[in-house]
């Protein structure tokens, strides 16, 4: 017996097993790393090109406030001040400070320096300080984006004229402007406050946060409860036969179907047959949650099944019906891995673009949506319209909106972590 | 080698004819009425498997009764089927009659809720809810409505853990998790949780096999104060434990009971060869 004693692995042996080991730590460690690496570059190169988007050109106008100009003078009222001709007074401003430009040319390219929303912001000046009328104003408007572009160096004046977005007039005035400290870069508050537009300096995502956030409240709302009954149904109550594998394994195909097919849906079930509003959140919500529920659903299970049996025979053994067994027991252990699922899906369902082009929240909607039937847009989608626009400047509020929309999804993921650790109950 | 135990064991047939009318105590399937709980022709399967063929046994009150037998002889699904916890698995199919007080439990009248108050279950492995102390004892009170304010409430937790040996350990501690005691306590928690709902009969399916021979002998010493108010079945895996706690003893083997009858006679006079094997020691 003693000569067949096994002595171990040979020195040759073990040396190979150590070196599979290390072979292998090595792949983990840089596919990791690589992983990572590919993180980085990506949210760096969004991070750069959208930093420049919270600042905006900003130019500092003087203008007489002519009381003639105003229905009643000094007396207007809100609806007559609105009446006044705004654009105007900047034109007059523009060209009393730019005497020179004297052709019908000039004095066009002289006020698309300013942004045409400028307009707007001093009408909001005028009706929130009536008493300045008639006296002479300083106020900084937004310039137009290509002023914006300029500023940011995003616009290369070594280019022949007929090239660039500016003229060597245009170009000449803005210097002199730079030199009076009348140019400058400001916070960006009209990305952030307004809805969109078709000029980038007046366009904002504020109309797409709320969209998504009243998408992803109706898809909460819709998919959580469904998604948790039918998880502890199926899990706990349902009997094992033919039929419940059946819908088990369609459950799990329905989590793999491709999103727009649920747009589709969407667009035949609310929009052509029960009629509900076109580009509404509330319809969005309605499709992200068909999205979202089989994942929920499979969450839940899940988490379900990793409550240990006994505790739920422990309930029953005391005489707790089956429904008082779940909802006492095994539902408060499930939760936090629920909860984890549902927001999982949340994430996703706030980054999906596919479902909601199909039931037209793909609309060019410039009003911010007040309830969940006004038409709107969502952050993905807006992200998807701005990248096709011409302008530069949309190229920057694209990389913010994607910034914005990385931040939701962002806090999404912290909440179910910081959710996971509060509800999590050791046995 | 022709008395070699575990080959006996094995090759013992279960179908081999005389087991049935060996037993003790009148004929199978008889039911006294002075038992508290009896089984009658009580065959239970598992989708093609059957685990008991046909158990009739008497459970006599106020005493304790312990089933013993190798593993995989049908003991914990016997005991499983006193209180309906069988009714959890869908594949469970059950034949046969178990009487309570002389009333059928699978009849389908019967509520199995208001069954397992009165039929306690306490499991081989101890498991408290994740709560506190308090909350684990008081849970099954408050579910079924037995206390009718807080102050009462209180009083049938502490009775309880009284009456578990646990007051004392745990009485500056009840709002901790339950699961945060030791072993022995917890199974001891469990049994207050269990007669916390003033039951007839505790359940108890290896309630020691997790423990150790302290928190054993505890646990032992508890099951004997509590005969005078309860009837108590044990599962057991130790034949000592078998012949210090119970009264009544039943042999289990491959389905079916081969020998039941009182303790001391069973260990001293067995008449079935495969339970001399076993209670004596010879095997295992």
């Amino acid at each position: 017996m003693t000569e067949l004693a096994f002595k171990g692995p040979s020195a040759e042996q073990l040396r190979r097993r150590h070196l599979a080991e290390k072979r292998f730590r090595l792949f983990a460690i840089s596919s990791v790393f690589l992983g990572l690496a590919f993180l980085g570059v990506l949210f760096i190169i969004v991070a750069i090109s959208g930093a420049d988007a919270v600042r905006q050109a900003k130019m500092l106008l003087t203008i007489s406030l002519d009381v003639d100009e105003f229905e009643e003078g000094k007396n207007s009222n809100s609806a007559q001040i609105s009446k006044a001709d705004f654009e105007g007074f900047i034109k007059k401003s523009m060209r009393s400070s730019f005497p020179d430009a004297k052709t019908r040319r000039m004095k066009r390219e002289l006020s698309k320096l300013v942004s045409s929303g400028a307009a707007y912001e001093l009408r909001e000046f005028i009706l929130t300080n009536p008493n300045q009328i008639g006296e002479e104003i300083t106020i900084w408007v937004t310039a137009s984006d290509d002023v914006d572009m300029l500023l940011k160096g995003k616009l290369n004046r070594d280019l022949p004229a007929d090239l660039r977005q500016l003229s060597d007039q245009q170009l000449l005035w803005l210097d002199q402007l730079m030199e009076q400290n009348k140019l400058e870069m400001q916070f960006n508050w009209t990305l952030f406050t307004k809805g969109d537009s078709r000029e980038p300096e007046q366009a904002g995502i504020a109309g797409a946060m709320i969209g998504s956030f009243y998408s992803v409240m109706v898809c909460l709302l819709i998919s959580f409860p469904l998604g948790v009954l039918a998880a502890i149904y199926l899990e706990s109550f349902a009997p094992k036969n033919a039929w419940t594998s059946f819908i088990e394994v369609n459950i799990n195909n329905l989590a793999a179907v491709p999103s727009i097919v649920f747009g589709l849906l969407g667009l035949a079930v609310f929009l052509n047959f029960f009629e509900l509003p076109r580009s509404a959140p509330l319809v969005g919500g309605m499709v992200l949650a068909l999205m979202t529920l089989p994942t929920i659903i499979i969450a839940g299970r899940a988490a379900i099944q990793s409550v240990p049996p006994s505790i739920k025979e422990a309930a029953l053994a005391v005489g707790a019906s089956p429904i008082q067994a779940v909802f006492h027991h095994v539902l408060p252990l499930a939760m936090p891995g629920m909860l984890t699922g549902t927001i999982i899906g949340t994430a996703r369902a706030l980054g999906e673009t596919a479902p909601l082009l199909m039931i037209g929240m793909v609309a060019f909607v410039v009003d911010l949506p007040t309830t969940f039937t006004d038409p709107a847009t969502a952050l993905p989608v807006q992200v998807f319209l701005w990248s096709d626009m011409p302008e530069t400047a949309f190229a920057e509020r694209t990389s913010a909106a994607i910034l914005v929309l990385l931040a939701f999804v962002g806090t999404l993921n912290l909440t179910a972590v910081i959710l996971r650790n509060k509800f999590e109950t050791r046995y | 080698m022709e008395n070699n135990p575990i080959e006996s064991l094995i090759n013992s047939p279960i179908t081999e004819g005389p087991i049935m009318e060996d037993v003790r105590h009148g004929e199978e399937g008889y039911v006294d009425m002075k038992a508290k709980m009896a089984t009658k022709d009580l065959t239970v399967s598992y989708a093609k498997v059957q685990a008991l063929k046909g158990v009739s046994l008497n459970i006599y009150p106020n005493e304790v009764t312990a089933l013993i037998g190798p593993s995989g002889c049908g003991k914990s699904t016997f005991i499983r089927s006193l209180n309906r916890m069988n009714d959890t698995i869908s594949v469970c199919n059950i034949e046969g009659q178990v009487f309570l007080d002389g009333e059928n439990i699978y009849d389908p009248a019967r509520d199995v809720v208001q069954l397992r108050t009165q039929v306690g279950m306490v499991f081989q492995k101890p498991n408290p809810f994740p709560k506190s102390i308090f909350e684990n004892v008081a849970y099954g009170p408050k579910i079924h409505g037995l206390a009718a304010d807080d102050e009462e409430l209180h009083g049938i937790v502490l009775g309880s853990l009284e009456r578990a040996g646990l007051l004392d350990e745990v009485k500056d501690r009840l709002n901790v998790p339950g699961t945060s005691l030791s072993g022995g306590q917890q199974q001891r928690l469990c049994i207050a949780r269990a007669i916390a709902v003033r039951p007839d009969i505790i359940l108890m399916d290896e309630p020691c096999s997790a423990l150790d021979p302290i928190a054993t002998k505890r646990i032992e010493e508890l099951i004997t104060e509590l005969k005078a108010e309860y009837t108590i079945v044990i599962v057991t895996h130790s034949m000592q434990q078998a012949r210090r706690l119970s009264d009544k003893i039943a042999y289990f083997h491959l389905g079916s009971i081969v020998e039941h009858g009182e303790t001391a006679e069973v260990f001293e006079n067995p008449v079935d060869e495969r339970t001399a094997d076993y209670v004596l020691g010879r095997i295992g």
